[in-house]
């Protein structure tokens, strides 16, 4: 254990402002994709049961 | 009928391509002109100091000269492409590989090479030394088929795409920087008093691989793209 | 049936990839997870502290893994691609399509977190040394893959030309990273690393334990991506339309 406290920890020895950033947009850019994939996902099933739907009255 | 050899073919390539291309001078001259003035952006945005110029300079020029030689890429399927006789040239029983070189070759005579030749009038503009422009001349001679070939790449992938412009540019100036690096390198090396051997048998190396691969990616895309 | 042998050729087919990929792609996620906890507690709480650059080092267990990894998933994207050309797969090039954008995010975290660790130690946003320049290029190669797929609308003619495009990147790489390096050097430009002799064995767990983890991660992503991938260009047969209802 590096740290004697909590405070110590969220300053970094000073570098706080560069040390988190780098951290949180590490875990922004995780949520964006997670967020991403998920939508094309469901845009994709929208699509395919519009297009099933619209199938449905023609012949076989 | 006489039967050609390999070199027979080649050559009848290259007369064709040659004449075809320069049936459209206006083109030609273009990207020639867009050298002199891309070259001449660079003071105007910097400012007139020479000691700075001279530093910029091989770096500016070998970088106007590698845009200038991109502009013209797109033409070098496209025209043949949109009469349909690319498609008759992929057809026939001449190896497309050869075709492409043909092509390549011919955009570095009517492209590269009005560089090579334009690029010391620029370099003084700069305060080159004439040692220093017999080296910026020969590394882009050494390089200028290179980007060729490279872009030969380029303009089959993105023949007949929307926006092919830019996203040729896209494409292949990644591809350019190892060329860009040595060449431009070449000549502050060479105006530091170091030595350029390296440098240029660095660009003969990537010329040599280009040479040989080029032409095989260029007609795996092209035969792609003619699907 | 026969339950000795498991023909992993059958899985070469999009509709029986995508049942395996969405048995698979929880547990990547899973371990994804577990291995990040462990190496942000190593990186964070456990490293000591490094006698140059202080606390502010901890920021190469984000931009090593984010950079090896972008590296290492534009070679397998290559492979996918280079794969599908050589035997002509539909699924080979849905996997690369798959794996580019996952791609791209890590180059760029890559330049941002390497930006951010540049700074304090440099005293600017951006500094020309190797790596740094040499992630720059690979975003762009990813770039120019994922634009020339989007500006083709054939799927297959997309696909083959993508694949030709990540394959001369994929040669060229090696080129490309070695001038940049050989430049850095000429120029004697700042370097953004942590000094060999001083790396602590924990540090080094910390980096390992993160790429494993950003490893993990993005083969979550891609399986997830190629499944919804999957259904859009295999829309026109009857195992889609039973998949979804």
């Amino acid at each position: 254990m590096q740290w004697n406290n909590w405070n110590e920890f969220l300053a970094m020895g000073g570098y706080a402002q560069y040390v988190w950033p780098a951290f949180g947009l590490t875990a922004l850019a995780v949520v964006i994709e997670v967020i991403q994939v998920r939508a094309k996902r469901r845009e994709v099933l929208r699509s395919l049961h519009a297009q099933f739907e619209s199938e449905k009255g023609d012949p076989q | 009928m006489k039967k050609l050899g390999l070199f027979g073919v080649m050559a009848a390539l290259l007369r064709r391509e040659v004449s075809v291309a320069l049936r459209q001078k206006g083109e030609v001259l273009t990207p020639l002109v867009f050298f002199v003035v891309v070259a001449s952006l660079f003071p105007l945005g910097v400012g007139p100091e020479s000691a700075l110029l001279l530093r910029m300079a091989p770096g500016v020029l070998w970088v106007s000269a590698l845009l200038a030689a991109m502009l013209s890429l797109q033409r070098l399927f496209a025209t043949d492409h949109a009469d349909g006789s690319l498609e008759q040239m992929a057809l026939s029983s001449t190896p497309l590989g050869l075709l492409v070189a043909a092509k390549a070759l011919t955009h570095f005579l009517l492209s590269g090479l009005p560089l090579v030749l334009m690029a010391p009038v620029l370099g003084l503009q700069f305060g080159l030394e004439s040692h220093s422009l017999g080296i910026l001349m020969l590394t882009l001679l050494l390089g200028t088929p290179t980007l060729s070939l490279i872009g030969s790449i380029g303009a089959a992938l993105t023949l007949g795409v929307r926006g092919a412009g830019v996203l040729l540019s896209l494409l292949i100036l990644p591809l350019y920087i190892p060329v860009l690096i040595f060449g431009a390198g070449a000549v502050e090396a060479d105006a530091a008093g170091l030595g350029i051997g390296g440098h240029l048998s660095l660009l003969a190396a990537l010329l040599v691989l280009s040479v040989f691969f080029a032409p095989l990616a260029t007609k795996t895309a092209l035969r792609i793209s003619l699907e | 049936m026969n339950t000795q042998k498991i023909h992993w050729f059958k899985f070469s087919s999009p509709q029986n990839f995508y049942f395996l990929a969405g048995r698979m792609w929880p547990w990547f996620a899973v371990l994804a997870t577990v291995l990040a906890a462990v190496a942000l507690w190593i990186g964070l709480v456990m490293a000591p502290v490094d006698a140059q650059q202080g606390q502010g080092y901890r920021i190469i267990f984000v931009h090593v893994p984010a950079a090896s990894l972008s590296m290492f998933v534009y070679l397998v994207m290559a492979g996918w691609a280079g794969f599908g050309l050589a035997f002509n797969t539909r699924l080979s090039g849905m996997m690369a399509s798959a794996l580019a954008p996952t791609g791209a995010i890590l180059a760029f975290l890559s330049l941002a977190t390497g930006s951010l660790w540049g700074k304090p130690m440099w005293g600017t946003w951006w500094v020309w040394d190797a790596r740094l320049t040499s992630s720059l290029i690979l975003l762009f190669l990813y770039l120019g893959f994922i634009a020339l797929q989007s500006s083709i609308d054939d799927p297959r003619r997309a696909d083959k030309a993508s694949a030709v495009l990540a394959l001369v990147g994929a040669v060229n790489i090696p080129i490309i990273y070695g001038s940049v390096y050989w430049w850095n050097t000429l120029h004697q430009g700042a370097s953004v690393t942590v000094k060999g002799a001083s790396i602590a064995p924990a540090m080094l767990w910390g980096m390992g334990l993160m790429t494993a983890a950003f490893w993990m991660y993005a083969i979550t992503m891609t399986l997830v991506r190629v499944r919804a991938i999957i259904l859009d260009r295999e829309r026109h047969t009857e195992w889609v339309k039973h998949a979804v209802e």
